[in-house]
């Protein structure tokens, strides 16, 4: 089918991009890459939510974090203070957690990684439509105003609690067994199959959204970017529908900090940061809002670059910059426009 | 009877909009509302599909109260409308806009979308076969890929009544239909209108043009100033004397 084309590029690109590291001998790309790919899964359901639902997010940083602290913390972090409570006791009898010894060789207790997995991404579900419910009433500044401070109580909760590590963050963050032989680590002889698992499952995440968006909801939600009053009239639930979107795409953002943490082996506040917010916003516009592979392609060649430390110290303001150059001159998005209507815009300002 | 409104009331700060409104519309009938700008007709619209709450009154379809129901329940039910000032969704073809009518006739949801089941594949096949057929009874059919917002006015208004028209709803409420339409489109509308309603469809209708009313309307309530001020068969009517004053003005009645 022909609305599957660009996904098969996607995979022989992917393809590609290995063997070209392997026989220029830069394999130490394929690192930068695998987050690059982690941080795609955020960006694309991003931009199903922003470009097809026409709902801002300024706090998906704060839905990335969610994943990574939790699963750092509950993998790596003691818990034997918490063993009498209920939960852990029950997941004990589960066999959900794991006695380990730290490195002085006193006995600690741990989660599994898959069941603190399953934990981060069931809070997260909780935690979005907390959120949702009370904040999707809103439009516009207020909505993004709204996200932005569950964002900025996300950040200031990391930084807050010992058991997050505070300003140091978590280190020591376990690899995460997801099949016999296939890790999520940091581990260098396993950086080939991390970076296809990264990219294997953005290429999956694209093809259940190009699916989604040219479905009967996908025409529902952009309907309701055009003109949410009449769509409801047209027997879409659009309270509903927003809610759903915004779940699915926090919860993208969850799996992909959940995954980036035990790749990287942890996680720090910077992670969950206002500025990793705007960057998000900022790639989803740059790559054309309405647009889920614009802002694939145009969030992998600037994290890449970013990750590469090609922005050098000016990296935050590069995105920063980047958004208010969209909002001025082209508040669709980049890609898609027409480069004279542009034009065209601007001189008309300067009359 | 398909609708029945009692008692409805709807204030906008120190205005009442809505004053004490009761009618009701039987099935297989073309009713219409008539009165001058601001009598209240759009908010009585709004009323009844649900996209602005009564400040007070009942309104029942099909038996049901539906007041204070959320608009899209009320569609679900059968309610479908057009509105004054058209309302298409930007960057979405004729035939896109079309097709979200069809959403309360369809189910696949957020899962099987995304998983493209075969089922899914079928409806969505189904639906967009379904609005082709559509554009085409209403002769826009080569407009379907066009982007229903750069459309001309009069195909504008045709998209807008398709896709209210794939809600197959039992009850349709038409908003000003030939607003803005030549003589020669407003005879047009006259004519679906009715070909519409022989399909069983039920219509209330808003219009200013008043042949157009009378031609094919069953019944006429009169709005001022929110109140009704008269209801019955065209020619009742074209021959009260207060419908008489308000749309001749005083001087001319009193003589
Ligand atoms: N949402 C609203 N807020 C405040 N006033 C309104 C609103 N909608 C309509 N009105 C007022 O209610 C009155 C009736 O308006 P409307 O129902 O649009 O009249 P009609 O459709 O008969 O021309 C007008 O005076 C209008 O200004
Ligand atoms: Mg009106």
């Amino acid at each position: 089918m022909k609305r599957h084309l660009p996904l098969i590029l996607l995979i022989l690109a992917v393809i590609v991009v290995q063997l070209l590291t392997r026989w220029t001998d830069t394999a130490f790309y394929l690192t930068p890459l695998t987050m690059t790919g982690y941080y795609s899964l955020v960006i694309v359901g991003l931009c199903l939510l922003m470009g097809y639902a026409g709902q801002i997010s300024l706090g998906h940083a704060g839905f990335f974090a969610i994943g990574g602290y939790l699963s750092a913390m509950l993998t790596t972090k003691d818990l034997m203070p918490l063993k009498e409570t209920l939960l852990l006791g029950l997941c004990d009898k589960l066999g959900l957690l794991v006695q380990g010894q730290d490195m002085l060789g006193v006995a600690s207790l741990q989660m599994q990684p898959w069941a603190a997995c399953g934990f981060a991404i069931l809070a997260t579900i909780i935690v979005a439509y907390a959120i949702g419910i009370p904040v999707l009433k809103l439009k516009g500044h207020y909505l993004a105003m709204a996200t932005l401070g569950f964002g900025i109580i996300v950040y200031r909760l990391a930084l807050a609690f010992p058991l997050f590590g505070e300003a140091d963050g978590i280190s020591g963050v376990p690899g995460f067994p997801l099949l016999p032989g296939l890790a999520v680590s940091g581990d260098f002889n396993s950086r080939v199959s991390n970076y296809y698992l990264a990219w294997g499952m953005v290429a999956l995440v694209m093809w259940l959204l190009v699916n989604l968006i040219h479905s009967r909801v996908g025409r529902a939600l952009r309907a309701i970017h055009g003109a949410e009053g009449a769509t409801n009239a047209m027997g879409v639930d659009t309270a509903r529908y927003k809610l759903n979107t915004f779940v699915i795409s926090a919860v993208l953002a969850s799996i992909a900090g959940i995954f980036l943490t035990h790749y990287n082996g942890g996680i720090g506040p910077s992670e969950a940061g206002i500025m990793k917010s705007v960057r998000y916003v900022a790639i989803v516009a740059i790559g054309g809002m309405a647009n889920l592979w614009g802002a694939l392609v145009m969030g992998a060649v600037l994290n890449i670059m970013s990750l590469r430390g090609m922005f050098g110290s000016y990296d935050d303001a590069v995105f920063g910059g980047i958004l208010i150059v969209i909002m001025l001159f082209a508040p669709q998005g980049l890609l898609g426009i027409s480069l004279s209507a542009t034009f065209k815009r601007i001189f008309r300002r300067g009359e | 009877m398909l609708l029945d409104i009692k008692n409805l009331y709807r204030r906008f700060g120190g205005l009442q909009a809505v004053s004490d409104v009761s009618f009701s519309v039987r099935p297989g009938m073309i009713k219409a509302v008539i009165g001058p700008n601001g009598a209240g007709k759009t908010t009585l619209f709004n009323l009844i599909t649900g996209t602005l709450p009564p400040s007070s009154g009942v309104i029942h379809f099909k038996g049901q109260p539906i007041h204070g129901l959320a608009p899209y329940r009320i569609a679900r039910q059968g309610v479908a409308r057009t509105y004054q000032n058209i309302k298409l969704y930007p960057g979405m073809t004729a035939l896109e806009n079309v097709m979200v009518g069809r959403h309360c006739r369809s189910r696949a949801g957020f899962l099987s979308g995304m998983l493209s089941l075969l089922w899914t594949r079928k409806e969505e096949k189904a639906i967009r076969e379904k609005c082709l057929e559509l554009l085409g009874l209403l002769d826009i059919a080569d407009l379907a890929e066009v982007e229903a917002t750069s459309l001309a006015f009069g195909q504008q208004r045709a998209v807008e009544l398709a896709r209210a028209l794939a809600m197959e709803p039992e009850l349709l409420l038409l908003d000003e239909p030939a607003a803005g339409l030549n003589i020669y489109e407003t005879a047009e509308v006259a004519r679906l209108i009715t070909k519409i309603n022989a399909q069983g469809i039920t219509v209330l209708l808003v219009e200013h043009d008043m042949s157009l009313v009378m031609d094919i309307s069953h019944e006429i309530v009169v709005l001022s100033f929110g109140e009704k001020i008269a209801e019955g068969t065209p020619s009742e009517i074209q021959h009260n004397k207060e419908v008489i004053r308000i749309y001749l003005g005083e001087d001319d009645a009193e003589d």
